[in-house]
């Protein structure tokens, strides 16, 4: 599909060498681009991380908006049986005509506690809703108006202060990668000078490694397209994970007005490239791979929710022996279990009744002789 | 003197006089200094903080020297301290420097037992000094004083407030050491941010009853400086050992791309004042506090523990050496009856296995005979068998004979009825 609807439609000759027919079907691009933007997007972005490592302060930089703006942060000592709860914003941004309902969904409290032990259960849970509830929504009979609240993407802090991961952002990705993208960054990244970046990235490229989490992974870039976005895509990949800074102030440096912070001995820009990486999590999360991410969401991550929910309910209708769902079950063409024991164990007494006959043959053919 | 002088002494007015001339004695704080140079300082630092977050890199540039040490990983099952000494001398007064590090502090994903390897370390060092002190034979002057002078708290760069674990631990830690926090990795908070963080630490802080150490305001000579550093805590701190040229100067920094932080700037971040406070004005009294304030109260909680009271209830001073006695007399009992009941359980095991071994053997003997009986009968029963095959074998024979002569006079027979 890719390949094809890159190229230029191709004028078909006829056999006799007759004038080009032109078809007509190269503006089905143009068509969907119209749909699609009277349709609207929608985008659901978990963010996760302990506090103060400048989640929302990110969020805020990366659709130019304020979303907290009357934020209640606990004290040290509230939070030290603190549960993780999730809290969601929504809120209608529109740039060109093009409509985007953007939804963050915020953990307060997660690893903030002195007991953390499964702090994520909460998030995982939380996803699971949203997939149970669009899998009801699917197999409903009215499916005109599918709200879809699948979390599309969690962007995963983690801190700058340590020496790659600990053990709780391992254990939080791992009970994550199946569920939904996850794409790790290292927060607060004006505490680190280009080579501890450097150092850092590798650290947590190789403990990524080592304990088999499944991160969000670009997709390959097609072979045909040319050198500078090979270049481009190969830069994108070899910088992750992002070190990002973000900020809610505009200073004034080299003549400009950018975002950025302002310290004694310098100002940080946001939007420097040579400061930080947030310039390429933008692009990669809104400019170039935001629809990657709701594929994914949609192709991989809800079809195994889908496909496990399933089974599970067959195996448990099998062994209740009572149909009762909302969703019509096809007969099933596979034996199950049990039944094909069943028959293994027929076959099992049926080969040795017959080699019993046979030896019983042979005794009288002995004994006749 | 008389003896009644003697009685009365105590409780004499002491009255002052003046002297008439220059007698000397105004030379004995510089014997005293003399002598604990001669002697040598001792000095043992405490740094608590997360996995990476500077605890290392600042020692190594408060002391300007690099301290050997290997990055901790951040999958330690527990927390444990690292103690290490060592021997550092400034033009000719030799410091016996104690750093001790927590490695996996704050890693694990439950924390709620994190504090309890630092205060029991805490309290062994007070525990081993209580020990030589009470010895017979002593010799405290000789003594490597390894309690903690001073715990140098990391909290993390946040901006919001402590974390959690921050107060639980500064709480444990407070009425066993002199605790100054500070903030580290200070380089990514702006000024603004600085200021409002402080002083929300510092009112957590005083909200839930922490008491961090205050620098003494007693003395003249550095009453004015100390009271001035008490309002700039936490000290927000920048640790690098790495130089940079600034200028025409090279310096220890940190170099961005945006900029070069100067550790020892006072405009970029509190390390020259950490610096003033901890070692060059205030380490004498560190070391005091731990001694009169901190090391007393555990040596009165622990002795009270173990019974000794100052007064008994005639309100008479009790000897130390007749609780002594008691205390050892009652032990000595106690240690008696634990080793009476011992032998008495070991006593009844004993009997109860042998019991058990002695119907174990009947058992296997009843067994035993059962099992010869059984084959005895088996052997019989083939026996049996094999009679009853044998007269088989016979009959067979005899049959198998009798079909033969049968068989050989049927042609007989045949040619009999042929020919007949």
């Amino acid at each position: 599909m890719t390949t094809n609807t890159r190229y230029k439609n191709r004028p078909v000759k006829a056999e006799d060498g007759e004038e080009k027919e032109y078809v007509g079907f190269a503006t089905l691009p143009n068509q969907v681009h119209r749909k699609s933007v009277k349709k609207g997007f929608d985008f659901t972005l978990m963010v996760a991380g302990e506090s103060g490592l400048g989640k929302s302060t990110l969020v805020n930089s990366l659709f130019l908006t304020d979303l907290h703006k009357d934020r209640k942060l606990l004290n040290a000592e509230e939070r030290i049986h603190q549960t993780v709860e999730i809290t969601k914003h929504t809120v209608d941004i529109e740039e060109k005509g093009v409509k985007l309902k953007l939804t963050i969904v915020d953990t307060p409290g997660f690893g903030d506690a002195v007991n953390n032990t499964e702090c994520w259960k909460p998030i995982t849970d939380y996803i699971d809703q949203q997939f149970e509830q669009y899998f009801r929504d699917e197999s409903g009979l009215n499916r005109k108006n599918i709200q879809d609240n699948r979390v599309h993407c969690c962007l995963y802090f983690i801190p700058p202060f340590g020496h790659g991961l600990r053990p709780v952002d391992v254990e939080f990705m791992k009970a994550l990668q199946d569920k939904v993208n996850v794409v790790p960054l290292i927060s607060k990244a004006d505490c680190l000078t280009p080579t501890e970046i450097r150092k850092m990235k590798d650290r947590v490229r190789e403990e990524i490694e080592k304990f088999g989490i499944k991160v969000y992974q670009f997709p390959d870039c097609d072979s045909d397209e040319d050198e500078e976005f090979k270049q481009q895509d190969r830069e994108l990949k070899e910088s992750t994970p992002f070190a990002v800074i973000g900020s809610n102030t505009v200073v004034e440096a080299r003549g400009q007005r950018v975002r950025g912070r302002l310290y004694p001995w310098g100002i940080v820009e946001v939007e420097n490239q040579s400061h930080c990486d947030f310039v390429k999590l933008r692009n990669m999360l809104i400019r170039t791979h935001m629809h990657d991410l709701k594929d994914i969401t949609c192709d991989v991550h809800y079809e195994n929710y889908r496909a496990q929910c399933i089974q599970q309910m067959t195996s448990k209708l099998t062994q209740d022996n009572r149909v009762e769902s909302p969703i019509p079950i096809l007969q099933l063409s596979t034996p199950d279990v049990e039944t094909e024991k069943l028959i293994k164990m027929k076959d099992e007494e049926l080969r040795r009744m017959q080699e019993m006959l046979q030896k019983m043959q042979q005794q009288m053919h002995e004994q006749d002789l | 003197m008389a003896a009644t002088d003697v009685d009365v002494f105590s409780n004499e007015e002491k009255r002052s006089l003046s002297l008439g001339g220059h007698v000397g004695f105004d030379s004995l704080p510089d014997q005293l200094v003399s002598k604990s140079v001669t002697q040598g300082f001792c000095f043992n630092i405490l740094c608590v903080g997360e996995t990476g977050i500077g605890k290392s890199t600042l020692m190594n540039t408060l002391f300007n020297t690099t301290f050997e040490n290997e990055e901790a990983s951040h999958y330690q099952n527990g927390v444990y301290l690292r103690p290490r000494t060592y021997d550092l001398q400034e033009s000719n007064v030799h410091l016996k420097l104690t750093i001790v590090d927590t490695v996996g502090f704050g890693d694990q994903i439950n924390k709620e037992e994190s504090y309890k390897p630092i205060v029991d370390y805490i309290d062994t060092q007070f525990e081993n000094y209580l020990q030589e002190e009470l010895k017979i034979k002593r010799s405290l002057f000789n003594y490597h004083d390894t309690r903690i002078h001073i715990c140098l708290y990391f909290i993390a760069p946040t901006g919001h407030s402590l974390k959690s674990l921050d107060l639980v631990t500064m709480k444990k830690l407070d009425s066993k050491v002199n605790i100054i926090p500070i903030i580290a990795k200070a380089d990514t908070i702006s000024k603004s941010e600085l200021h409002k963080f402080k002083i929300k630490i510092m009112s957590e802080l005083v909200s839930n009853g922490v008491q961090i150490y205050q620098f003494p305001t007693d003395d003249d000579a550095v009453a004015e400086i100390n009271s001035s550093m008490n309002a700039h805590l936490p000290f927000a701190v920048v640790g690098s050992v790495e130089e940079v040229k600034v200028g025409n100067k090279t310096v220890r920094a940190r170099q961005y791309p945006w900029g070069v932080v100067q550790v020892e700037n006072e405009s970029h971040c509190d390390f020259v004042k950490l610096r003033e406070m901890l070692i060059r004005v205030n380490m004498e009294d560190l070391r005091e506090q731990t001694h009169a304030r901190h090391y007393e109260l555990y040596r009165r909680c622990k002795l009270e523990e173990m019974g000794f009271k100052d007064t008994d209830p005639d309100s008479q001073p009790f000897s130390l050496q007749e609780t002594y006695e008691a205390k050892r007399k009652e032990f000595l009992g106690d240690l008696q009856r634990k080793e009476e009941e011992m032998r008495q359980m070991f006593v009844n095991k004993v009997k109860e296995t042998e019991a058990e071994l002695k119907e174990k053997e009947r058992e296997l003997h009843d067994k035993f005979e059962q099992l010869k009986r059984m084959h005895q009968d088996e052997k019989r029963k083939v026996e049996e068998k094999r009679k009853d095959l044998e007269e088989e074998i016979n009959a067979f024979n005899t049959r198998k004979v009798a079909a033969e002569t049968l068989s050989l006079s049927q042609p007989l027979k045949k040619d009999k009825d042929r020919k007949n």
